[in-house]
């Protein structure tokens, strides 16, 4: 069976070839200290698995520390000569958006055709990250397709690989580092501590407030942990039930819906929720790591607002 | 009742102080972690394997980051980016505003459908969709400042993930409808997950109505931002005045 494991192999050697290109390059400033960020974090992938948590947990810790004062340094990307590219364009022309195009497709034939492939006791693919596996393949595949079109040798698709991972930088490790305090928040009871504090505190008699603090309270949670899922079970159980469903009646259906979105709302707009908002300011080069946030943040308040009159009008 | 330890509740504020102090964003999420370690009791052994525990855990985020990867890189390297500059400016009557608008279209129906896996910021926004958003940008208004510039490409990446937010949650088999049915279930309330996912279509249609209308203004601001620098320096008017007349209905 194909599983995640395939897949951690994969990115624990982009890492492991990023950090021995680094080393080499004797060229790059700070050159070690980045080998030892990739390289650590390779080996996250690749033996993390049979280390103890303690271990690993020290790992972490090194891994956001070089992150986090700036080891982490980039080199001189050397792209095609300008009559090289011409070449390129014109040989290639538009099939160049095929590799880029086979990701998803194979991606989705992937979940289709070879999901179901199998019987009770084995399958292709693992079931239960059926996705992720066939994204995996695909981005194998679409690999080969890109060597192949372009002529190129897959060492120049690692070197690629790298160049893109240093143009993100420190941003690489946030969203794990970001889930990974989340579950640390569930462990040390940050939960119960918001629930008794909701309880406690927000006795909500009128049901247009009732509903509007419910809304609010779901998008500023999620905000602070940076995920609506784990938003939703304390927000939900300290206002969401004993309010909304028990005081006033609501819908849950309705209610569970439309709560739910009101915690995207607070994606949109937060930080902490790394892997949309401070990472593709980083893949797009921008210069102010919160630009995504700031052209979400509108589009998120209006919507929160309709959420409370849609939850308002739908749920009674 | 037990009492409930509230001190953990510092690891949030950690979180809030050092994100507004503008620290970096990893050291806060670090420091972050220990200190709500060590307010619930947690012995610094106990923390790292957590830490260590939880980082193992997660490791399917930076996957879906980290495959597209080699294959993006060589595309740009042989001039994914240029062709796709290329293949936008030669559509008539595409602006920033309504190129984002069909991608939002098209990524939050097919993110509905479950197939959130066609699109997404390292295979389609920066390969594709931002450079395509800049190319028409810079068509109309070839001097575009760099702020602006950002501004468009930001916007682009804003759009993927509306699209994809207020689209996969109508989908049935979505991990957000099982984990509020879950729930609900455990709490003693039966609900039916289709009508979860229905219930989420009166919002999902005000995101796009939202983001599209805010989409159309963008296209406006471009055009009025444009004029005005065209007035500031004195440039031939005709370079204002093009842009404007291809939909002329405001300006």
């Amino acid at each position: 069976m194909i599983s995640l494991s395939f897949l951690y192999i994969l990115v624990g050697l982009i890492l492991l070839w990023t950090a021995v290109l680094t080393l080499l390059n004797k060229d790059q400033p700070r050159r070690f200290a980045s080998a030892s960020f990739w390289g650590c974090y390779a080996l996250v992938f690749l033996i993390g698995d049979y280390l103890p948590h303690e271990v690993v947990g020290l790992m972490v810790v090194l891994l956001a520390l070089l992150a986090g004062f700036g080891a982490l340094s980039s080199a001189v990307p050397k792209m095609l000569a300008p009559e090289q590219l011409q070449q390129s364009l014109q040989r290639i022309g538009k099939k160049i958006f095929l590799p880029a195009l086979l990701i998803p497709i194979i991606t989705v034939v992937g979940v289709l055709v070879l999901g179901p492939v199998g019987n009770d006791s084995w399958r292709l693919l693992d079931p239960k990250n059926l996705t992720l596996v066939s994204l995996g393949l695909a981005c194998v595949v679409a690999f080969i397709a890109a060597c192949w079109l372009t002529r190129e040798s897959p060492v120049q698709g690692g070197i690629e690989a790298k160049r893109l991972l240093e143009a993100m930088g420190w941003a690489v490790l946030l969203p794990q580092l970001l889930a990974t305090l989340g579950l640390l928040f569930n462990n040390a009871g940050v939960g119960q501590a918001v629930a008794v504090l909701t309880e406690t505190y927000l006795a909500v008699d009128h049901k247009l407030i009732a509903v509007a603090t419910y809304a609010i309270a779901m998008a500023l949670f999620t905000m602070i942990m940076g995920n609506a899922f784990a938003a939703f079970p304390v927000i939900t159980a300290g206002i969401g039930i004993p309010v909304l469903i028990m005081q006033h009646g609501a819908n849950p259906a309705v209610m569970a819906a439309i709560g739910m979105f009101c915690g995207y709302c607070g994606t949109l707009m937060t930080p902490m929720a790394a892997n949309f908002n401070m990472v593709p300011a980083a893949l797009l080069e921008l210069k102010d790591q919160h630009a995504v946030i700031k052209a979400q943040t509108p589009t998120a308040v209006i919507l929160l607002i309709c959420n409370i009159f849609l939850l308002y009008f739908l749920a009674f | 009742m037990d009492v409930v330890n509230l001190w953990p509740l510092l690891g949030i504020g950690v979180v809030m102080l050092g994100f507004l102090l503008k620290f970096n964003p990893v050291l806060v999420v670090l420091v972050a972690g220990i200190i709500t370690g060590l307010a619930a009791l947690m012995p610094i052994r106990e923390i790292l394997a957590q830490l260590g525990e939880g980082f193992l855990k997660t490791r399917t985020l930076p996957v879906i980051l980290l495959l597209p990867l080699a294959v993006i890189g060589l595309a740009e390297r042989h001039g994914l980016k240029q062709q796709a500059q290329n293949f936008i400016k030669n559509l008539k009557g595409a602006t920033v505003g309504r190129l984002l608008t069909v991608y939002l279209a098209a990524r939050e129906s097919t993110a509905a459908l479950g197939l959130t896996s066609l699109g997404g910021h390292p295979q389609m926004v920066r390969p594709l969709l931002a450079p395509m958003a800049e190319a028409l940008a810079e068509q109309r208004w070839p001097s575009i400042p760099e702020r602006i510039r950002e501004k468009v490409k930001a916007m682009a990446a804003a759009t993927d993930n509306i699209g994809l937010f207020f689209g996969e949650d109508i989908f049935v088999a979505f991990g957000a409808i099982v984990l509020m049915h879950t729930f609900l279930r455990e709490s003693g309330i039966e609900t039916d997950p289709l009508h979860i996912a229905l219930w989420g279509i009166p919002t999902a249609l005000c995101a796009f109505a939202i983001h599209a209308y805010r989409l159309r203004q963008m296209d406006l601001m471009l055009r009025r931002l444009q004029a005005q620098a065209a007035g500031v320096e004195g440039n031939s008017p005709t370079s204002a005045v093009a842009p404007a007349t291809t939909s002329g209905d405001q300006v």
